[in-house]
């Protein structure tokens, strides 16, 4: 299903007009059109450098276009502070190095900074937000430990938590599944299906594995070269020649598990 | 997705976000009470802390608690060292929140209050104001403190703009500014000492820092300063927690990142600046405070803001208090003999490095 097969009623959540963003001249972007509905879930996949992640900074207004517009649920972002954005989009943050002793539960609870009261910080929502998604993606085992000692693939759900907690309509995720192993990797996918089915979470994730976008989402957009050149469901989207021609692999080594499953 | 919720069965480690702060504060404020009057008391002159109690409960609420007193005394008590401890406490709050603060803007464990150049900034307009030859006293205010105020913020404000020409005032850009500036004005304080011939003794004093200079007019020009900028500061929290996963990320929750960095990064100078005029430099509580009260409440600044104030100001008067009891040694001196062994206690504690 695309997105014009949805019903006219469903609100756009994101929409990207014409934009192309260059640094210092060079596109990274150009003119890419995007437009996503309320509820929809969507990988984004295309080769090292094809402007996945300049788009990701775009739709959260972390970059500015040089020509287009990036409109979230109607309103222009750049009329949009930051507050405004966090409780819209919610983005899985890098882990960077934490300068002091953080738990885990610490780490989850900043998903709740867009939120929290200004001076009482969290309340009894927030708190049941935070316990929610540290539910939801499995780390209650996690709590206690300082975030600092944790092993890449358990960071990797740590911030997903923080980002469940958010709450936001719209979850943009870069690479979720990088370090993780087989059976992690396939349960956050479902996680994120049962995000976009029980709570009408939109979805929007950069993913490198074009075998689970292929196999965990309806809705395939390709970016090469900073243009987007392929949008629809799997079949349509990641056929063998534009695999060929695209990531230059034989599709083959891909796998990509077509016709989709039932 | 059940094995992912399964997996949380093995949970048994406390919830720190259920711990209770206000244990944690209420002690503090017991403790803050019995170094006040502790402070108050001691020193020369002994004042038996139950007279102290009692002159002090006279004068502040016009109770009468039976006991008597001297005038000598009374004036010993409410004007020497009443505003002598109230300074100290005043500037050890204000330090430990502008350093929590440094720490958690710059991201960076080993920040203090006087990370970007606002120690040297301040000591340079000291050592200037002792060997120009102007004297000028308003308020109780010489030169020296209004020059000491005035480098202090205006080598942060230096050191912020500098730190944006090359790039966006990256916290890297900052520290490694701030290092450039701080030993730039070093420069030029040692030049000013060289040149200060009988002012020297004058210029040391300072960069000792302490508080047999405190008098209720300096006290009451501090701390609206040091008091204000730490509620602004409060008052910010969210922003504060929200640098602790980095700029991008805290962006991501909601931060204006630039405007945030400059609005804390302005009143922690300013607390740092105010403090500094009426004590000269002391050392160590704007490090330590924030990072003790970290290891009992974790890193939320909502709690470690005012739990650092407390502690800060407890530290402060109980150096203080020590100085004195030594005999009148500098406070600094006292602070970097406490803090110093603990400072490197809490490096071999740092096993996952920081980021500078």
């Amino acid at each position: 299903m695309t997105a014009d097969d949805r019903p006219a009623a469903r609100a756009a959540a994101l929409r990207v007009e014409r934009l192309t963003v260059a640094y210092r001249g060079r596109p990274a972007l150009s003119d890419v059109d995007l437009h996503v509905a309320a509820g929809e879930r969507l990988a984004l996949v295309g080769p090292n450098g094809a402007g996945k992640s300049t788009l990701l900074r775009a739709i959260v207004g972390l970059v500015e276009p040089t020509v287009g517009t990036v409109e979230l649920a109607g309103t222009r972002i750049d009329r949009l502070d930051r507050l405004a954005i966090a409780r819209r989009i919610a983005v899985v943050p890098q882990l960077p190095q934490l300068p002091f002793a953080t738990t885990v539960e610490e780490v989850v609870a900043l998903g709740r900074l867009p939120h929290e009261h200004p001076i009482r910080g969290l309340r009894p929502a927030d708190r049941a937000a935070i316990a929610g998604a540290i539910d939801r993606v499995g780390v209650g085992h996690l709590l206690g430990r300082d975030a600092r000692e944790l092993s890449l693939g358990e960071r990797q759900l740590v911030l997903l938590a923080l980002a469940v907690a958010q709450a936001a309509p719209i979850l943009v995720l870069d690479e979720p599944t990088v370090h993780l192993d087989l059976r992690h990797q396939v349960e956050v996918m479902e996680l994120l299906a049962d995000l976009n089915a029980r709570d009408g979470t939109t979805i929007i994730a950069v993913l490198h594995d074009v075998g689970l976008a292929a196999h965990f989402f309806p809705r395939i957009v390709v970016l090469d070269h900073g243009r987007l050149i392929a949008d629809g469901p799997p079949e349509d989207a990641l056929g063998e020649e534009r695999i060929r021609e695209v990531f230059g692999v034989d599709p083959a080594l891909v796998r990509v598990p077509l016709p989709a499953p039932a | 997705m059940t094995a992912l919720a399964s997996a949380r069965a093995g949970f048994g480690g406390r919830s720190r976000l259920a711990r209770r702060p206000i244990a944690l504060a209420a002690l503090g404020l017991v403790g803050l009470a019995i170094v006040v009057v502790a402070g108050v008391a001691a020193g020369s002159v002994a004042v038996p802390p139950g007279d102290t109690l009692a002159i002090l409960a006279h004068r502040i609420f016009g109770l009468d608690l039976g006991a008597t007193w001297t005038q000598a005394e009374e004036t010993i008590v409410v004007d020497l060292r009443l505003p002598r401890v109230l300074t100290a406490m005043t500037v050890g709050a204000g330090l430990a929140v502008a350093g929590a603060t440094f720490q958690g803007v710059l991201r960076n464990p080993l920040a203090d209050p006087y990370v970007l150049g606002t120690a040297s900034g301040a000591a340079l307009g000291a050592a200037v104001a002792v060997i120009v030859p102007v004297r000028t006293v308003v308020l109780e205010f010489g030169l020296l403190h209004g020059l000491a105020f005035a480098g202090a913020l205006g080598a942060v404000f230096l050191v912020y703009r500098l730190s944006r020409v090359g790039g966006h005032g990256q916290m890297t850009s900052l520290l490694l500014t701030g290092y450039a500036v701080g030993s730039l004005l070093a420069a030029g304080l040692a030049m000013a000492m060289y040149l200060s011939g009988t002012g020297l003794r004058q210029i040391f004093s300072y960069l000792l820092g302490g508080f047999e200079a405190a008098s209720w007019i300096r006290f009451a020009t501090a701390l609206p300063l040091v008091l204000g900028a730490s509620a602004l500061i409060l008052a910010r929290a969210r922003s504060l927690n929200g640098f602790l996963l980095g700029e991008e990320a805290a962006a991501h929750l909601g931060v204006d990142v630039r405007r945030e960095r400059a609005i804390l990064l302005g009143l922690a100078s300013l607390a740092t600046a105010a403090a500094v005029a009426v004590s000269g430099l002391i050392g160590f509580v704007g490090l330590v405070a924030p990072h003790v009260v970290r290891l009992a409440v974790g890193p939320n600044a909502r709690l470690v803001l005012p739990l650092a104030a407390l502690l800060g100001a407890i530290l402060m008067v109980a150096a203080d208090l020590t100085a004195r009891l030594v005999g009148e040694i500098p406070v600094g001196v006292v602070t970097a003999v406490i803090g110093a062994p603990f400072f490197l206690a809490l490096l071999r504690r740092t096993r996952a490095g920081y980021e500078l």
